[in-house]
């Protein structure tokens, strides 16, 4: 009773608090749809760029998007998985290069990604050769959501309890016949979320790219080509481009739809392993 | 549909198939001689010296409080003490007189030979066939004819196969708690072993459900060789030919008394043995 | 101690070159940079850090007006951001009901999902010109510091979402038992319980801010100054790299690389600190 004041002070604040919030995502949501729904269509979606993208659409920036996300996913997927696989199976609790490798990865997680832009157009862009190409940025990409990929997939790993491994090893079994036939098809959902929550992340990345997969914004013809990303051309409408925000808030509105369709991809794939973590009382 | 646990256990209303008992209790010859084993993790001795001789087509029970050092002994008969990264065992296994010990031993024959029960039923996150037919394929059975025999026989072993005939691709972990156990005990047995360890096989279940694989385990005896560890010692009464008893002395697991059941029992040597049996101690 | 199966040997070994390449992304990353930075700092670390200015076509390669506009504009993006997103947590756990709060939460989510690509459009568009009208040019540090607060604000507020629901409900409820208001619980109880998990992820958002790039660069102004005033246009190390980096040629280029450098030291501080912060176990006995 005697901080009456006080709590009624800081309840208002509250409240005004989730009022900010709102009002502001409100605002930019709002923005968003009122300045960027006008220019959609079909066309919009299909077509290539004119007039320094002012007019047209957006049917190459797609194209090379796409392509950078699947090398991205392509090169992540694969190594993301042998080293959660390896970190889980094969090393002991504790061990140095376990520990070394899981700390160089959080600190991968925490390398601002204009820097990641910076490494890989020294590395692959120079030092390998590749240039300015959906090659090298989609490389780039990688070395970026592995982290967070090797996180997830461990995790879902680590989560099964022993009593499988341990059976598997009185029967006799290879651990790779059990990972292969068990365990991994059990992580199937873990392996899922974080192969889209990498997606995510390559997705709505701009300042990686800028270096690495480069401006072109024609149809790419071959990885080792030059392409523009959907994040990199809104950029360069918004900054470079005069008259350009109407297509930047069209190509905008692309690109959050994109990313809500796959968090709610991985919000389906999360609520499926827990589905059958009950139902089966799998863990 | 899984009825049968609730009825009582005088009736068989699963397929027994054809399984002979065998000579109740078999020739003194023993197929595993364990001599002098120890069992240390992280420098700590669990176990100290253990000598005992396991029968062929017998049942030995491990009896003695939680502690003594039992599922160790289990753990090492098989190697799955290879498994604990700090698990250290010392002595001689010796099964038909070759040392399992050994490094050279093979690993995947070895537990082929000698298959473990665990507490918990553990079935694999797959159907029933596939729960089977996995370590059969593993270890080199691949004719469809072959397998269908193979694991036919094994759920008729163990009760389940009237039961499930007609949902083999149903998900195992679907299946009661006892279903289950006596699932993976079949999954053992397809793979024809001559020893079965099995480690409190019943403590996980329910009484009816117990009830059940303690009478397939004593239908078990005379085709196969069962260690069973057993905290129950009416059970072990019930079932078992031998019996080990276990103490811990100075924290450390001992084999106190050794021999068949009947004279342990009612007339142990060792007077720790005697109390523990007449619930005095432990 | 024990064989494997040579299958399985083959498969760990396989697998631990894999491992393997992997830890030595981070290596390399630094590796690079060291090497493409390394003309400019041979020249002499401490001329980045003097006064003389971000003039690299004369090869003045001063940084600290850029490193104090980052600094700067994190300092605020974070002093409006944990108020803010820790009573929006508190909101979460505490005041709304469940099935408001799950929705609530997928907002949040949803806010931080957005691109800062975006983000930026936004402000350029929608922000600046309103600041403008009050103070032009409107790019500056004060619009970079709101609109990098809305960014970093999801962040704080699911951390510390996190951070709360850990607290036990047990002691929440000894707390209600004593005779504690809702508030006195909170500040009393879950807010001190929570600290490490709610400074560690705050931790995380500045790290965040320190890196951004594309939203600074859209709605800071990107005039190299010192900053003295909050209308001022400024320019962050992040959005200088970006700026520069098309044309930048020998000792320039190896100038912004050291400015990477120094970006990845600034976020290494921030993580050990909050590894530190981590050590230091703090429980109600």
């Amino acid at each position: 009773m005697r901080h009456r004041w006080r709590d009624r002070l800081l309840t208002t604040l509250l409240w005004l608090s989730i009022a900010v919030l709102l009002a502001a995502l409100g605002w930019l949501l709002a923005d968003l749809v009122w300045r960027g729904w006008p220019g959609l269509s079909w066309s919009f979606l299909l077509d290539a760029p004119r007039d320094a993208g002012r007019a047209g659409g957006i049917g190459s920036i797609l194209v090379a998007t796409g392509l950078i996300l699947l090398v991205a996913l392509g090169t992540a997927l694969p190594l993301g998985l042998g080293s959660a696989i390896w970190l889980n199976e094969y090393t002991r609790a504790g061990s140095r290069a376990g520990r070394w490798t899981r700390l160089s990865l959080d600190i991968l997680a925490g390398v601002p990604s204009i820097v990641f832009g910076l490494f890989g157009y020294a590395f692959f862009g120079l030092f390998l050769g590749l240039g300015y190409s959906i090659l090298s940025g989609g490389l780039t990409l990688a070395c970026m959501i592995l982290p967070i990929l090797i996180r997830t997939i461990e995790q879902g790993l680590a989560a099964q309890g022993d009593d499988w491994r341990q059976a598997g090893a009185a029967l006799g079994m290879s651990r790779a016949s059990l990972l292969w036939q068990v365990l991994l098809p059990v992580s199937a959902p873990a392996i899922a979320t974080g192969t889209l929550l990498g997606m995510g992340r390559a997705s709505a990345e701009t300042a990686a790219l800028l270096f690495t997969s480069g401006y072109v914004d024609r149809m790419p013809e071959a990885l080792s080509d030059s392409g523009r990303a959907l994040s990199v051309h809104i950029y360069d409408l918004a900054m470079n481009v005069s008259g350009g925000d109407a297509a930047a808030y069209s190509a905008a509105l692309v690109l959050i739809v994109l990313i809500v369709f796959i968090n709610g991809l991985t919000l389906g794939a999360s609520q499926v392993w827990m589905r059958k973590r009950v139902s089966y009382g799998y863990y | 549909m899984a009825i049968t646990e609730s009825q009582s256990s005088h009736a068989t209303p699963y397929t027994v198939g054809e399984m002979q008992a065998g000579a109740p209790c078999c020739e003194p010859v023993p197929l595993l001689q364990i001599r002098n084993l120890s069992v240390a993790y992280s420098g700590q001795k669990a176990l100290d010296g253990i000598s005992l001789d396991i029968h062929r087509g017998c049942i030995t029970a491990l009896i003695g409080p939680s502690g003594c050092g039992k599922t160790s002994l289990l753990s090492s008969l098989n190697r799955m003490t290879d498994l604990l990264p700090n698990a250290r065992v010392e002595g001689r296994i010796l099964l038909d007189g070759v040392d399992l010990l050994a490094p050279s031993c093979d690993l995947t024959a070895l537990r082929r030979r000698i298959g473990l029960i665990f507490q918990k039923p553990n079935p694999f996150p797959l159907s029933i066939w596939r729960n089977l037919a996995l370590p059969l394929k593993e270890h080199g059975t691949t004719g469809k004819a072959e397998l269908h025999e193979k694991i036919e026989r094994a759920l008729n072993d163990v009760g389940l196969w009237e039961e499930v005939k007609d949902r083999l691709d149903a998900p195992a972990l679907a299946l009661s708690g006892g279903q289950q156990q006596r699932l993976c005990i079949a999954r053992a047995l397809v793979l024809e072993p001559e020893i079965l360890l099995m480690d409190e096989p019943c403590s996980a279940l329910d009484p009816i459900a117990g009830e059940v694989v303690e009478q397939l385990i004593r239908r078990l005896q005379g085709r196969y060789t069962l260690v069973v560890v057993t905290h129950n010692l009416a059970q072990a009464r019930r079932i078992a030919n031998y019996a080990a008893f276990f103490w811990m002395r100075e924290r450390v697991g001992n084999l106190i008394e050794f021999g068949a059941c009947e004279n342990l029992f009612a007339q142990p040597t060792h007077k720790l043995t005697a109390a523990y049996v007449n619930g005095r101690q432990g | 101690m024990f064989r494997l199966v040579t299958k399985d040997r083959a498969l760990g070994s396989a697998l631990m070159l894999i491992a393997v390449l992997v830890g030595s992304i981070l290596l390399l990353v630094v590796g690079f940079l060291a090497r493409e930075s390394w003309p400019a700092l041979n020249e002499g670390p401490g001329a980045f850090f003097s006064a003389s200015g971000w003039y690299p076509m004369e090869g003045r390669f001063g940084l600290l007006p850029m490193l104090w506009a980052s600094l700067l504009i994190t300092a605020g993006a974070i002093a409006l951001a944990a108020p803010l997103g820790l009573m929006n947590a508190i909101a979460l756990r505490f005041f709304l009901p469940p099935g408001l709060a799950a929705g609530y939460r997928a907002l949040l989510a949803l806010l931080a999902g957005i691109p800062s690509v975006v983000i930026g459009l936004w402000g350029l568009v929608s922000l600046v010109p309103l600041i403008a009208l009050w103070q032009p040019p409107g790019a500056g540090l004060l619009t970079a510091t709101l609109v990098l607060a809305l960014m970093i604000l999801p962040t704080v507020a699911l951390t510390s979402s996190s951070a709360l629901h850990a607290v036990p409900s047990d002691w929440l409820r000894g707390s209600a038992a004593l005779g504690l208001s809702r508030w006195g619980t909170i500040t009393g109880v879950a807010l001190p319980a929570a600290r490490q998990g709610i400074i560690g992820g705050m931790l995380l958002a500045m790290a965040r801010a320190v890196g951004e790039t594309l939203v600074v660069l859209m709605v800071a102004g990107n005039v190299v100054q010192m900053p003295s005033g909050l209308f001022d246009p400024v320019r962050t190390l992040t959005a200088n790299i970006a700026l520069e980096m098309a044309y930048a040629m020998d000792l320039h280029r190896s100038a912004l690389f050291v400015s990477g450098l120094l970006l990845v030291a600034l976020v290494t501080i921030l993580a050990l600190i909050a590894g530190r912060l981590g050590q230091g176990q703090v429980h109600a006995a």
